[in-house]
């Protein structure tokens, strides 16, 4: 960074294109989060054309229609909406920088996401326990290697948040804390869309 | 960041750290409203049975899906064509690009497989137009 085009006669004489090169690292983080969401978003298009290659073939097992209990799934599905709702509120928080209350509102998102985690693995231990792991058929392999992934990412952005509600009660809200809260939202909204295709594609159409 | 003199950290203090982004309380709560709505209109529709035929509700349940998404990435991803210039709503639309291939692809190819190289009974052969 050189000094001399921060000098108001530098800016005169159109550095206006040398600023924004030199601040495109700055603000690089979020670019460079939001394309790694891009390549997660494809990875689970792998799953889903997986699951939507193999989600019928049942081996002679149950499918959807006897395994999926709807009314969990829709309990599920409210948790992580909900979840969602309190994160915005916790950024809001920040925005007005208000540390406790943001705190406040992490923590709430971070029980909503355990229960989301809590019902799911309920859900698990029961289909296995039932014979219906993911070695009975085609379908369910499918299925628990798609909505695992899902929780597998869900567990992690709770870990995440729990390192962050530390950070910030010890270093405050910051320019590091903010960037990291704000790259932890996008990650956190962009599991529930995923948990829409879920939701949609393998538990609504295929209990039907 | 240490080296940078005091009137640069002041002059472009704001557009350090977390982007411009502004969050509304009631963009939040729009999408949230929107959402729960639309989550709750396909649950509704699979659970009571309201639509006999399974591919139109089908359709329907992907549909609002689909709009769901959309409403997820406006309200509460802030999704514009103005953020990082542009690019990530190009790096979306490219993902959404490679998506439809990959799924559309998959499905197609592989439900011709099906159609095509099962194994025919005789009596499934006779059975054939």
């Amino acid at each position: 960074m050189s000094a001399s085009s921060h000098t108001p006669d530098a800016e005169r004489t159109g550095s206006a294109f040398m600023m924004t090169t030199e601040h495109h690292p700055e603000s690089s983080t979020y670019l460079g989060f939001w394309l790694y969401l891009m390549s997660d978003c494809l990875l689970f298009a792998g799953l889903f054309a997986t699951f939507g290659v193999l989600g019928h073939s049942y081996a002679g097992g149950p499918g959807g229609a006897e395994l999926f209990d709807l009314p969990t799934v829709a309990l599920n599905t409210t948790f992580l909406l909900c979840s969602s709702i309190t994160y915005g509120m916790a950024m809001i928080a920040v925005q007005e920088k208000r540390k406790h209350a943001a705190l406040l509102w992490l923590a709430i998102t971070g029980l909503f996401g355990c229960g989301f985690i809590t019902l799911e693995l309920k859900e698990f231990v029961h289909l296995i326990l039932e014979g219906n792991g993911p070695q009975r058929s085609a379908f369910l392999s499918s299925f628990f290697t798609l909505v695992g992934t899902h929780g597998l990412h869900v567990t992690c952005g709770l870990i995440w948040l729990v390192t962050l509600m530390f950070q910030i009660n010890r270093w405050g809200l910051n320019e590091t804390t903010q960037r990291r809260l704000m790259c932890l939202s996008l990650f956190w909204h962009f599991l529930d869309v995923i948990w829409i295709g879920v939701f949609s594609f393998v538990y609504l159409l295929g209990a039907m | 960041m240490g080296d940078h003199s005091d009137a640069h950290d002041a002059h472009h203090g704001d557009h350090h750290g977390a982007p411009a982004i502004h969050f509304s309380r009631k963009d939040y709560v729009t999408g949230f409203l929107l959402a729960g709505l639309l989550t709750a209109i396909p649950f509704w529709l699979v659970m009571s049975h309201a639509i006999g035929d399974a591919s139109t509700a089908g359709f329907i349940v992907m549909g609002l899906a689909a709009v769901q998404v959309v409403v997820h990435m406006v309200y509460f991803l802030h999704m514009n064509g103005k953020s990082e210039h542009g690019w990530t709503l190009l790096a979306l639309l490219f993902t959404l690009l490679l998506l439809g291939i990959v799924l559309t692809g998959s499905l197609w190819v592989m439900h011709h497989l099906k159609v095509n190289m099962m194994p025919m009974s005789i009596q499934d052969m006779r059975q054939a137009p």
